[in-house]
This record gives structure tokens, sequence and C-alpha cells, in this order.
């Protein structure tokens, strides 16, 4: 021990105060464990996975739970399955994970190029998937992902498990539709269409921030027609949000400039973003659209230089 | 208050701590075994300062709970290797070489991460090393000179892996 270099017998106790409220702490060894906890518990307990989101709650006293629950043992939430029922991510899968697993940028390009965006080196090391969609911030990358790719999310809780999908999960900005007592355990990205066209941009004032907006999108087309498209964004609502408007002009068409000038228009018409300290409403909505276009031409293939 | 007792290694050394579960890293790594090394700058993830390698991984040590460490490796600035005859390491001899500081406040931060960096990707490009640092805070040198500092530790870790 390091205090006993200095002939300390003892442990040396430091009076210090902290930015977190109190709180009690037990590791939980299993689902079953943690979804015990939660019942005894009710509102005053919270999980904590990486802690990458709840630890600066908890530095700024936005949440005030009596007992942390760590699953972060639990190593059977750790995988990533790559099959025939899509991708499966568990629930304590980390960014750098998705970044070191070579098969994702076939199973899942979109969810690769949006994982790119999340936070900075360090965080990423730490910081999971299930913690991410527990604290659905409306600027996070991958509750727009999860939203975009209609996912499942798998949870456990006092009556067993369930699954939420991902368009019901994002009930408000921090609030999911999650019980007091339930646990995420993985969620589900369905199968990527081979040839799939897609795109993500986001706009972030500083490298790893959370963005101001962002566009993830995705469409399959056949002799050139969309047959089905997914756009969805984030940071100019509550929740992730799928813009249908837009969705609905692309089926039947060939992505072309006039038809990404007919998407922004109506992108920028449909969405009514909040104005907050970060940017005002109209900015957001402007960058929408500039998002929206950097997308679709990277889905389409074309030049930037050929934009309008 | 009630505290808890958790026991990891710092820098090769078992150690166990009683703190009060709210205990983050950072504090527990300077306020109880004195480690004063580790720079606690915003306390929420934003800054970067208090960047320690946890099981081979960078991280942020105020954004994880003393208690989290349990069982874990840890090496802080105090920890990353010395040159021959106790001089300085190969990052921190760079920096000096390229004047990569000036207050100093956040290069604990940057050479635990540069360091965690480099000893699994020693070749790492300067765009991989500005995208890797964008997560440290630095309002003195503008980076220019943190980069190159960087690049240049690079032949280091390429010829010996440094643990």
């Amino acid at each position: 021990m390091y205090a006993n270099d200095h002939g300390e017998a003892k442990s040396i106790r430091a009076s210090v105060d902290m930015k977190p409220p109190p709180f009690d702490y037990a590791r939980a060894e299993s689902v079953d464990e943690a979804v015990a906890l939660l019942a005894k518990h009710g509102d005053e307990a919270k999980i904590i996975a990486g802690g990458q989101s709840l630890m600066p709650m908890l530095a700024f006293r936005m949440a005030e739970p009596r007992l942390l629950v760590d699953i972060g043992s639990i190593s059977k939430l750790r995988g990533i399955e790559i099959g025939e029922r899509g991708v499966t991510l568990g629930a304590l899968v980390r960014w750098c994970d998705i970044e070191r697993q070579p098969k994702l940028s076939h199973a899942h390009p979109l969810l690769v190029e949006a994982i790119k965006h999340v936070a900075h080196y360090q965080i990423r090391n730490r910081g999971t998937v299930g913690g991410s969609l527990a604290h659905a911030d409306p600027a996070a990358e991958f509750p727009g992902i999860a939203v975009a790719c209609e996912a499942e999310i798998n949870v456990v809780g006092l009556n067993g498990p369930r699954t939420i999908q991902a368009s019901e999960f994002f009930v408000d900005s921090l609030t999911t539709a999650l019980l007091p007592d339930e646990v995420i355990v993985s969620v589900r990205l369905p199968p990527w269409r081979v040839g799939r066209c897609w795109g993500f941009d986001e706009f972030a004032r500083r490298r790893g921030d959370f963005a101001l907006a962002g566009v993830a999108l995705f469409y399959d087309h056949e002799q050139g027609r969309v047959i089905d498209s997914r756009v969805a964004a984030i940071g100019i609502g509550t929740t992730p949000l799928r813009l249908t408007a837009v969705e609905q002009i692309l089926v039947g068409h060939t992505i072309d400039l006039a038809k990404i000038r007919h998407a922004v228009t109506t992108a920028t018409e449909s969405v009514d973003p909040p104005g907050d300290i970060h940017a005002p409403g109209d900015y957001r909505r402007a960058l929408i659209g500039v998002l929206l276009e950097r997308a679709l031409m990277k889905a389409a293939g074309l030049n930037p230089s050929e934009a309008g | 208050m009630v505290t808890r007792t958790s026991r990891f290694n710092v820098n090769g050394k078992p150690v166990q701590i009683d703190v009060e579960p709210r205990t983050n890293l950072a504090d527990a790594l300077r306020h109880h075994l004195k480690l004063t090394g580790t720079h606690v700058g915003c306390e929420h993830g934003v800054c970067g300062a208090c960047t320690v390698i946890v099981d081979g991984a960078a991280v942020r040590s105020c954004l994880m709970l003393a208690a989290q460490a349990e069982g874990s490796n840890i090496i802080t600035i105090e920890g990353l290797p010395r040159g021959q005859g106790d001089t300085l390491g190969p990052l921190a001899a760079s920096f000096k070489k390229h004047h990569a500081l000036q207050c100093g406040f956040c290069t604990p931060g940057i050479l635990t991460t540069a360091h965690a960096l480099l000893t699994e990707e020693p070749d790492a490009d300067a765009d991989r090393i500005r995208d890797v640092l964008s997560g440290n805070l630095c309002r003195c040198t503008g980076y220019i000179s943190i980069i190159d500092a960087v690049l240049d530790a690079r032949s280091a870790y390429q010829k010996q892996k440094i643990a």
C-alpha cells in the first residue's frame, strides 16, 4: 500500500467534499440479482454500467439515487452477435468494442459510421450501448440509429423478459419506457440488406461533443428507384425523430439532385426544433436541411461539388 | 458515513482503500492514495485532465467510481515508464523537447492518453492522434507542439513494446 511506504499502517482518511450525492453501491453478479435489487428499491435505485452519462448526472446532482446497482461485471451482457437476425449488441458492449469488430463494417455500416461520432477516446473505452439507450439523450447517436433502424430493445424485469420497439422506447428527453425494475440486456438491429444505400452526418461545435443536430438514413432500391427508406434526426426534439414525410417522398424515385432538393425542403418544413443555449431553433432547422443533403449525396454516391 | 473497501493495483502495487461509495477514482487516487499527479479539472468528464489507464484503456477517472475499479490494474502518470537511469520517459522527454506544455495542468492526462494510444497503436498518424487528443482540453499550447511531441515519441513505442 502507498500509505505503508510512509510507515503509516492505516489508510489515510481524507475529509473532502464531493460533487455526487451520497448513495450506496451494490455489484450485481447476474441480471436476476440486478432486477431483484431494482424491485426492492424502486425509483431510489439506478443501474450503473460504464457510468459515462450517469456520473456527470450525479456530479451535477441531476440524479440523486440512494443506491447504484453496478452491472459492469455481468459478462454475458458483453457480446456482439452477427447473424441472420441482424446485429445483436449486449447491453455492456462499449463503443470501442464496436470499433474493434471488423465484421460490423459489412454487417451494419451505418452503425459503424454513427459510432465514430460518439464522444471522446476515453469515454468510448467505457460508455455502453445499454447506457446510451437508458440515458436517452435526444442528441445521442445510438438512440438515433436505434430509431432509424427500428431496433428491438430487450429488457428483463420482475415479470420476466420483454421486447420494446425503439419507436416506443424513447418517451421524452432523458425518459424511456423502462419500468423501475427493468434492466436492458441487449438491442437487436434488424438485418442489413445487401446493396443498401446509407448516410450519416452530424454537426457538433467540438469533435466528440453532443451534436447540435444529426441525420441518419438508409434506403433500398430496385432498378434505380427507392423501394423503402428510413430517415431519422437527432438533436431537434425531445427524442430521436423519424422524418416520415421525407421517407415518403423518396419512395418510388431515383435519388438525384432535384429529389435531394425536394427532400431538404420537405425536411425543413416538417421539423420544429426548439432553441436553447447552444443554438436557436431556426439554426437547427437549417442544419437539418444541410445534413440531410450531405447524407443523401453520400448515400446516392453523388459528388458534393454538384450540390446547389 | 458508511465506507466500502476496494482493492486494486496502482502502478503495480496492490492497494486497499475504505471510501464512501460515491468517491470517484480521481479523488481516491489523489486524496486517499496521495497520488496527486492525476489532475482534476471539470469533474464531469469534459476536460480529460484526470485520465488514467485502467486495464490498458485510457479512461476519465472522474467518471468512474473507486468501487468500480475493484480488481483492476491502474496506471497513473506516476507509473508511466521511465528512461534509463530514472530519466524522463520517451513521451515526457518528447514533450520537453517540443515545448508541448506551458502551465502543465492538462499534461498528466495527455501523457496517459498518449501512452495508452501508442502502446496499442504505435503507428498512429497525426490525424488519429489529433482525434484521440480531442478529449483533452489544453488552453495554453494550441496543440500543435503536443501533436508533434506524440508523433516524435512513436519511435520508442515502435522499437520496444513498453508496458
